[in-house]
Formats: C-alpha cells, structure tokens, sequence
C-alpha cells in the first residue's frame, strides 16, 4: 500500500514487534486515561469505584506493555519516557480510545466494543511467539473477561432500560461504530506480525469479535448500526493519523512529567 | 530475627522464613507467600539472594512496596545483594492461597475467594454460588459490586445480619 504524502510523518519504526507493543501499550494508557476521568463523577458510587478499578487495570497493562516496548527498542526509554515525552503523532492507539468519554452510555458503549476486542486479542495472543508478550496477553485475559462481564452487562442494563437510558446507548452505539472498525482495519505490519505467530489475526478473529458484540447487542434491544467494513485506507491512530481529541488528552496527562522532568515523590 | 552468624551464607528455609513475616500491605492478615505472591527464591553461590514475585493484578499499587517490605526484611537479617524478580507467568490465582489463609482472610472479615473459574470470554450475568457472609455464616447474601476498595476484593450484602462485607475476589 501506498501511503499518501498527505499523512503526518512518523518515523519509521524500528520494527513490527515495537510497533506491536507500542500499539497494544497505547490503547490500554489512553482508554485508562479517559475512564480515570470519572473518578469522582460517576452516576453512582458502585460505578465510580468500578470505573476507577477498570482504569487501574489498564494503567498496569500499558505499563507492562510500554516498559516490554522500551526494551525492544534498546534507546534506554522506560515506560514513563513512553508515556510522557511522545507526541501525540508517535503515539499508536485506535482512535476509538481517544473521543472524549460522553455520557455514562458512550463511555460504556466504547468500553464494551474495545473489552470485546481486549478479551479475543489477548486470548489469541496467549499463544504468541514471544514469550514475553504471550505471559503480558495471559495475565491482562484475565482482568480483561471481567471487564468485559461489567461493560456487557451495563450494555444490557442500559439498552433494555429505559427509553432514555436505551435511546442514549443507541446513539453512542451508532457514533463509535466506524471507529470500532478500525480496530480490525489489518496493515502490512499486522500481516507480518500475525504471518510470524508473534500478534493477532485481525480479520480472523474479526468474525468472533462480531459474534460477541451482535449476540449482547441484540440481547439488549438494540440495532446494530450499518456496517462500515475494516479497511486499510480508513485514517487509523496505528499509523500516527489520531482525532483532534487526542492532543488535548495528552497535553493533560504529559504536563506534570514535562514541566518537571525527573521529578520524584 | 534469630541471630546467624555472618559468615554463613544463608538457605532457602531462612530466607523462607523472613518472608513468611513480610505482611501485605492492604490484607495485612496475610503474608507474601500466604497470598502467593512469592513464586521462588534463589540462593546465589558467590552471595547474594533473589526472590521472584508475581503481581496480583496488572494495575495493583502495592506492589512496589511488597517489594521494598521484601527487600528491607530479608536485609535486616544481615543478608546483603537482596534482589526482586517480577515474573508475570503462570499469572497469579486465587487458588494459590492456602485453607490456612482463607481461615485468616475470614476471621479478619473478608470473605475467602472461591474456586477460580476460567471458561468462555465473555460470561454475563453468570450463577455464582452464594458467598458466605463472615460475620453470621449465613449464605443469604448477595454481590452488589465486582469492584471494591481495592483490586482483589468485590463487595458484598448479608441479608441475614443486613451487613455489608468484602469478597476475596476469586481470580
């Protein structure tokens, strides 16, 4: 594939197993992020607390993935390094992580679509070739199926809730579908990783993600939106193109550490 | 710590033996091994001593302290060239921790974890047998969160003594 000139220059990457990481690490550092900004908001205190805990759990994997990262890449970055001193054009996570965290039905409503896409990544990544990623894709599996158990059973709650409760996750449904797209959208650095054994097969497991989130949309009341079919040529936050929402995110999250470089407490 | 002479480099018991005083920091009934967090600990011929842990969950924040609780204890015994190891597989279980301590985890009013289950990815709205209250023993009670005030435990009602009461999640 071609890529236009038009793209935001990314340098290259070093290669497709720090690429692998950094997108895996990324997902999990922005998602974490945003869920952390319920803390203190949520619409009851059981959920501020799961919220929070879900967050924490994330935080933990982008730290074991990024830290993985660092090591691959042999500069002597550490996880922080990673998280803190990139811009948000080196960063590599799908777009979807990034859109502001909405109402309580956006937020679950994307949290589902990407713990749907969590539990059969992670579940396939178990038996990846490196055997530091496959013990990283077998502890995170495990928080990851009762994130998904949280987020699936709000979905059913709020879709076979109330007419309020159902027309809001109906519309944060319709909203995030062409993002959870990309999810799945497989480039030449996915093909190679998923050929070599060491990351996913996108459009394999493509078909199970689709059973997952059909069989508990449904079962909530709710419509599957018109399909946007992963594509290659759609913008993607794997290759560095993110939404606007993700430079504010990370003016937030990065200016303690960059305005105090090094400190300690 | 009994007294050892120095010179003596010291054995996988003794080491053993320290742990087993080294408490976690938010179950404070239960030791590192208790909760079986320590995974292994090495004797280094030319000296020194590394002890391999495994954290409970990714995100726990206690971690970097059990490991400075490790460190510092096994230190205090006079043993120098303390090293912690963080190993992620097998990935920790709950049914790692002993009857011994899940008799602890109760008496201290925490409701010990039951079998950890693993099975389909996605699991809603699942029968779990009831949780046994550990302030009445009744079985008339209820989940009301996955989520409590830490990672590893969930939070639970008694209708019998109309109490609420934490779960040692079964993970």
């Amino acid at each position: 594939m071609t890529i236009p000139s038009v793209l935001p220059a990314s340098p290259a990457p070093v290669h497709d197993e720090l690429e692998l990481l950094l997108r895996l690490g990324d997902d999990r550092l922005i998602l974490g992020h945003r869920l952390s900004e319920w803390c203190g908001h949520a619409p009851i205190l059981e959920e501020d607390i799961a919220l929070a805990n879900v967050a924490l759990d994330l935080l933990g994997q982008a730290t074991l993935l990024l830290r993985r990262a660092g090591e691959v890449e042999g500069k002597g970055r550490d996880e922080d390094a990673l998280a803190y001193f990139r811009d948000a054009v080196d960063f590599r996570c799908c777009r979807l992580v990034e859109l502001p965290r909405g109402d309580f039905a956006f937020t679950i409503a994307r949290q589902f679509l990407f713990d749907a896409y969590a539990v059969v990544t992670l579940d396939a990544m178990k038996r990846s070739t490196s055997a530091e990623l496959s013990a990283i894709a077998e502890k995170s599996l495990k928080e990851a199926k009762y994130h998904v158990r949280h987020s699936g059973e709000w979905m059913l709650k709020l879709g076979d809730g109330s007419e309020e409760s159902h027309r809001r996750v109906q519309r944060a449904l319709d909203d995030l579908w062409r993002f959870a797209a990309e999810l799945f959208a497989a480039d030449d650095v996915d093909a190679r990783l998923a050929a070599s054994g060491m990351g996913p097969d996108l459009p394999a497991l493509h078909a199970q993600w689709n059973a997952i989130v059909r069989d508990v949309v449904g079962r909530a009341t709710l419509t599957v939106p018109h399909d946007t079919p992963p594509s290659p040529h759609m913008p993607s936050g794997r290759r560095g193109m993110h939404t606007e929402h993700l430079g504010h995110l990370l003016a937030e999250m990065q200016i303690v550490a960059r305005s105090h470089p090094g400190a300690r407490w | 710590m009994s007294a050892r002479p120095s010179d003596a480099s010291p054995t996988r018991d003794d080491i053993l033996a320290i742990l087993d005083t080294v408490m976690d920091p938010e179950v404070p009934v239960l030791s590192v091994r208790e909760l079986g967090i320590v995974r292994d600990v090495e004797i280094h011929p030319a000296g020194g001593v590394t002890v391999v842990v495994t954290p409970t969950y990714s995100g726990c924040p206690a971690i970097r302290v059990i490991e400075q609780d490790i460190t510092a204890a096994i230190e205090a015994a006079g043993i120098a060239g303390v090293t912690v190891r963080t190993e992620l597989s097998p990935a920790w279980t709950t049914d790692w921790i002993g009857a011994e301590a899940r008799a602890k985890l109760k008496s201290y009013g925490i409701a010990p974890p039951a079998t950890a289950s693993s099975g389909d990815l996605v699991q809603l709205f699942r029968h779990r047998p009831p949780t046994q209250c550990p302030y009445c023993d009744s079985f008339d009670t209820e989940l009301r969160s996955e989520f409590g005030s830490t990672a590893c435990k969930s939070v639970c009602w008694c209708r019998s003594c109309r109490q609420p009461f934490e779960e040692f999640k079964a993970f």
